[in-house]
């Protein structure tokens, strides 16, 4: 808030309606909605609700599909933000030092950041399909993969798709915070370090960390989140549920099974992990951006 | 020579990394060019075929669906309905409430940015079911509204902007309240044109996020009507010229827009 403000009856309370009402509408409702879907069971066709306290987030977490979903996402988040973001960091130092054909490579590697997680889904199914697939038969070669029944080559399967594109993300912001950097501060270090992989590391990196912190809450939100349409047209979950992320489990038991109970304790866990990543993300952008 | 040598393996690294993103598309662009036969015999491919007219006017113009009235111009124009929508409307009553939460002393104004900030990454995704069922009790499925307003429902784009705002230096709004200029005023001609950066940055974000949904169209149009080319890719089934097609909108738009975009993202990259 600044020192320096307008003091106007009405006005304000209309700009800030718009964006208000549709919060309230269309997040808060569905919110508290999930709350009372959460601790009531309800009978398929939606005549009758009792209250039940925990029981479906004890049923959750007791259920061993549930704990291998939960072990799946985690082990998709990690992989897809570390491996995304070191080959876009890779690539945004590389595209930062060449002399010559910068925007050239720059249009190049940014574009693909544009396509949706569906295509994505859609084009990894072609390299992927045991009939046509280059991948498949390239990998099946080499050790006999096998997603429909193999869980660890299922995972590699969804890594690469659910990587793929994200790289692009990673290039664009690591780019840009390369270039935010301040040339003196790069010159000067130019005269105390000979070494240019050490310069990186204890010149350029720590002034990357803001940009670096950014994309990984960036890369946890696409990994958790926006790859539901990767995995819907992809494994949609093969083998027997093994690639179901969180999201897309909520999703298939709301939807397909009608457990409303369940996929509301299921977006209620899901709602805590966001609530923490938030906490987090406040602290850090607070403490680390100095307004003027 | 360190430098050039240096310079050498900086292309070499990038050269790799295109090759490495950029072959799949490549090779489903080429594939699209081949009949099916030659696809179902021998495999995806590498070169260009001359089936490529032939191929794409069998996808923009084939009437498919239940129906058989919908074509791929009919889905590209409900995309672009719902990308603009979500984009234009996303702007203005983000550029608004920041404004209001920054710029203002208003009545319950913690309660307010607390409202708007505290659900800042509370996606869609988790809210799906209830959001489907308010959006069918108010009666907007299958209805541009119904596909556009819930996706509005979101401040990251505010949290943005106000951080924008925040570095805008009080001198301004001084000296304009000094010339007698208003509140609205300030906003139209000084904050706007101030903002062009960060708005084409956010629109661009919100025109390739709304463009790109897939579950929510899913759920919230049963009639063919409002269906997206995004949705449309499992349940019409994605061929190569399909893929290729889908993905050039959005594309257009980052690599036009993209000085704006990576300009943009340095104010709020940090």
């Amino acid at each position: 808030m600044k020192k320096v403000q307008f003091n106007s009856n009405l006005s304000p309370y209309l700009f800030i309606a718009p964006q208000l009402v549709i919060i309230l509408i269309f997040l808060y409702w569905p919110i508290i909605q999930t709350f009372s879907d959460a601790f009531t069971a309800q009978d398929p066709f939606g005549f009758s609700k009792t209250f039940v306290g925990f029981d479906n987030f004890e049923l959750l977490i007791t259920d061993p599909a549930y704990l291998r979903s939960m072990r799946f996402t985690l082990i998709y988040i990690f992989v897809i933000t570390l491996v995304t973001g070191s080959l876009g960091l890779l690539l945004a130092v590389q595209a930062n030092s060449v002399i010559h054909g910068k925007s050239v490579y720059k249009t190049l590697l940014i574009w693909p950041y544009a396509i949706a997680p569906a295509v994505v889904g859609v084009t990894s199914n072609y390299f992927f399909s045991e009939r046509l697939g280059l991948l498949y038969s390239l990998f099946n070669d080499l050790w006999g993969f096998n997603w429909m029944e193999n869980v660890s080559d299922a995972y590699i399967y969804v890594l690469i798709a659910g990587s793929w594109k994200q790289i692009s993300a990673n290039f664009i912001f690591f780019l840009a915070g390369l270039q935010n950097i301040e040339k003196s501060v790069i010159e000067a270090s130019l005269l105390d370090c000979k070494s240019s992989f050490r310069r990186f590391w204890t010149v350029t990196f720590p002034l990357l960390m803001p940009t670096t912190f950014f994309l990984i809450i960036i890369n946890i939100t696409y990994a958790f989140f926006e790859t539901l349409g990767i995995i819907d047209t992809t494994t949609i979950g093969a083998p027997s549920g093994e690639t179901k992320t969180l999201v897309y489990k909520a999703y298939i038991d709301g939807f397909r099974g009608l457990d409303l109970g369940g996929a509301g304790a299921q977006s209620i866990i899901m709602m805590i992990i966001v609530l923490v990543i938030t906490i987090f993300q406040f602290r850090f952008i607070e403490s680390k951006v100095h307004y003027n | 020579m360190a430098l050039k040598y240096s310079q050498i393996s900086a292309h070499s690294i990038l050269l790799l990394g295109i090759l490495l993103i950029l072959t799949p598309i490549w090779i489903i662009f080429a594939s699209s060019t081949h009949d099916s036969f030659t696809i179902a015999t021998k495999g995806l491919q590498f070169g260009i075929g001359d089936n490529f007219l032939n191929n794409y006017q069998n996808v923009l113009f084939e009437r498919s669906g239940f129906s058989k009235e919908i074509t791929f111009l009919s889905l590209l124009f409900n995309s672009l309905v719902m990308a603009f929508g979500i984009a234009t409307l996303t702007v203005v009553t983000s550029l608004l409430a920041a404004y209001t939460i920054v710029y203002f002393k208003i009545r319950l104004a913690t309660t307010y940015f607390w409202l708007i900030f505290s659900t800042i990454l509370v996606p869609l995704e988790v809210r799906i079911f209830p959001s489907y069922a308010i959006v069918s009790a108010l009666n907007l499925t299958n209805t541009y509204t119904g596909l556009i307003l819930p996706l509005l429902a979101s401040s990251i784009a505010t949290f943005f902007f106000r951080q924008f705002y925040m570095t805008i230096p009080d001198e301004l709004l001084e000296a304009a309240k000094i010339d007698g200029v208003n509140s609205w005023g300030f906003f139209i001609d000084f904050l706007i044109p101030l903002s062009k950066t960060m708005i084409t940055a956010i629109f661009i974000f919100m025109f390739v996020y709304g463009y790109n949904q897939y579950l929510w169209p899913i759920l919230v149009t049963s009639s063919e009507e409002y269906w997206t080319v995004i949705m449309g890719m499992k349940i019409i089934r994605g061929s190569f010229s399909y893929i290729i097609l889908s993905i050039i909108p959005p594309v257009l738009v980052v690599i036009f827009l993209q000085r704006w975009f990576v300009k943009g993202l340095l104010y709020s990259g940090k």
